[in-house]
């Protein structure tokens, strides 16, 4: 809601004339977010150049001309409040009059539109958009001058901020790749554990998901998560339907092999064999409705994996395990063995 | 074709927010059976469903799905779309049946990303 307050089209000069690519469009809602995190006193610039009450028109044009800056805020001496701004425009009457010697209160706008230093960055730019103003004085607790805000400062400070979360996203992505480099032992692996609720329709793949992510963040190529992640959840989508108490899942990831084993206590299957026809299902009509019960989750299973074990006994529960080898390039949570190509692929 | 063109192609409304529209789609695969399209689904296909729970979007996710069309003007639960604003892929509804906007997809130089379903 807030991104046409933001008025783009207006925005500062570094970007004055270039079309906002939907790229940046995308970005939108992050930035909408930062701009209730971000307070103007981390976007403004605090380094300022101003007058005091007691400089003359001429020292008003001397300032703007040789810091090329087209407003000049005057504060008193003693306590620095904010008593004014000269802008160009108030320069302009000055001149037109030929009183260039007269004192700057003369000339100077006293009724300004302000902003507090400590407010979100969200209020300056409803201020911006209200107003069309092009910069606003900020002031501290005390009503004292802090610093300037220009639409330029907001673009600089969203795109600093953006940039740092890029960073963040980035070193966090490095760290867990390399999970496995930095722990010695004879065999290290890491283990997710979820229960699955039977019947939860409502969660239902939210475990899957979750393995899925984890695998990409280890450095997982996007097949080899995909793959995992299909296999997983049709097992999650079993011990909804089939189970009487739902069950476990658990994933071993070790660098060269990822593990899954989903148990449950029951019902057990009957006729194994049959239950790994593709189209044979047990599935009651509610589930069918739902996408589910066609008789290809455990057909699925099996091609998914690489190896796969489906140990059952009527009235006691169901075993099933599932084995992903990586081969080298696939390898998880020890870096970018293959470097370039691995990151394209995690793109794509 | 990008999720943006597609969205005009088929007279669609986009019910999600937060997705990356310029996305490139390779294909289409249409199906109601979640199953089915776990089994036989590409990376990078728009969905053509008729079903709306939010399984449609963790079956989505698992499979890479670039975008999911709900068919004859259907609209998804909240949950659905929640969960895909969660998830980042965009829904969208069109008032074209399965059966046409195949058609009108595949003509319009989409491929079919369904493949054969072996045992």
């Amino acid at each position: 809601m807030n991104n046409r307050d933001t008025n783009f089209d207006q925005s500062p000069s570094r970007f004055k004339g270039k079309i906002i690519t939907d790229e940046m469009a995308g970005k939108i809602t992050r930035v909408e977010e930062l701009a209730y995190i971000l307070k103007i006193s981390d976007v403004m610039s605090s380094s300022l150049k101003t007058l005091s009450p007691d400089h003359s028109m001429q020292d008003v044009l001397v300032t703007m001309r040789e810091n090329r800056i087209s407003g000049v805020p005057i504060v008193d001496n003693d306590s620095h409040a904010l008593l004014g701004m000269v802008s160009t425009e108030d320069l302009i009457k000055c001149l037109a009059n030929q009183d260039i010697d007269a004192n700057l209160t003369k000339y100077m706008s006293t009724k300004l539109v302000t902003v507090n230093s400590f407010d979100y960055l969200t209020e300056a730019l409803k201020l911006f958009a209200r107003t069309g103003l092009g910069r606003l004085p900020v002031l501290d607790e005390n009503g004292a001058l802090a610093g300037i805000l220009t639409k330029g400062d907001v673009t600089y400070g969203l795109l600093r901020a953006l940039e740092h979360d890029y960073i963040e996203e980035e070193v966090r992505r490095y760290r867990a790749s390399h999970l496995f480099e930095d722990i010695e032992s004879d065999r290290s692996s890491l283990i997710l554990r979820y229960t699955i609720e039977h019947y939860d329709f409502t969660h239902g793949g939210s475990a899957s998901s979750k393995i899925k992510r984890a695998l990409l963040r280890l450095g997982a190529n996007a097949q080899l998560a995909r793959r995992v992640g299909i296999g997983i959840y049709e097992a999650e989508m079993n011990l909804i339907i089939h189970t009487t108490h739902g069950g476990t899942i658990h994933v071993e990831i070790e660098p060269h092999q990822i593990s899954v084993y989903a148990w449950d206590e029951g019902p057990g299957i009957e006729d194994v064999n049959l239950a790994m026809k593709a189209g044979y299902s047990t599935a009651t009509e509610e589930i069918r409705e739902l996408g589910f019960g066609a008789g290809m989750g455990l057909p699925n299973i099996a091609r998914c994996a690489d190896e796969m074990d489906l140990q059952s006994e009527l009235g006691k529960g169901t075993h099933l395990t599932m084995k992903f080898f990586l081969k080298g390039e696939d390898v998880v949570g020890e870096g970018y063995t293959g470097k370039g190509k691995k990151e394209t692929e995690n793109d794509a | 074709m990008n999720i943006k063109n597609l969205i005009k192609f088929i007279d669609g409304d986009l019910l999600t927010k937060s997705a990356d529209l310029t996305r490139e789609i390779k294909g289409g695969c249409g199906a109601d059976l979640m199953s089915d399209v776990l089994a036989s689904i590409q990376p990078n296909a728009v969905l053509l469903t008729g079903l709306c729970n939010p399984q449609v979007v963790r079956t989505a996710q698992m499979s890479d799905v670039a975008a999911i069309i709900f068919v004859r003007g259907k609209k998804p639960p909240q949950e659905t779309i929640d969960l895909a604003n969660e998830e980042g892929i965009p829904l969208i509804t069109s008032p074209f049946g399965m059966f046409e906007l195949s058609g009108r997809l595949y003509l319009a130089g989409l491929p079919s990303l369904e493949q054969p379903i072996s045992e």
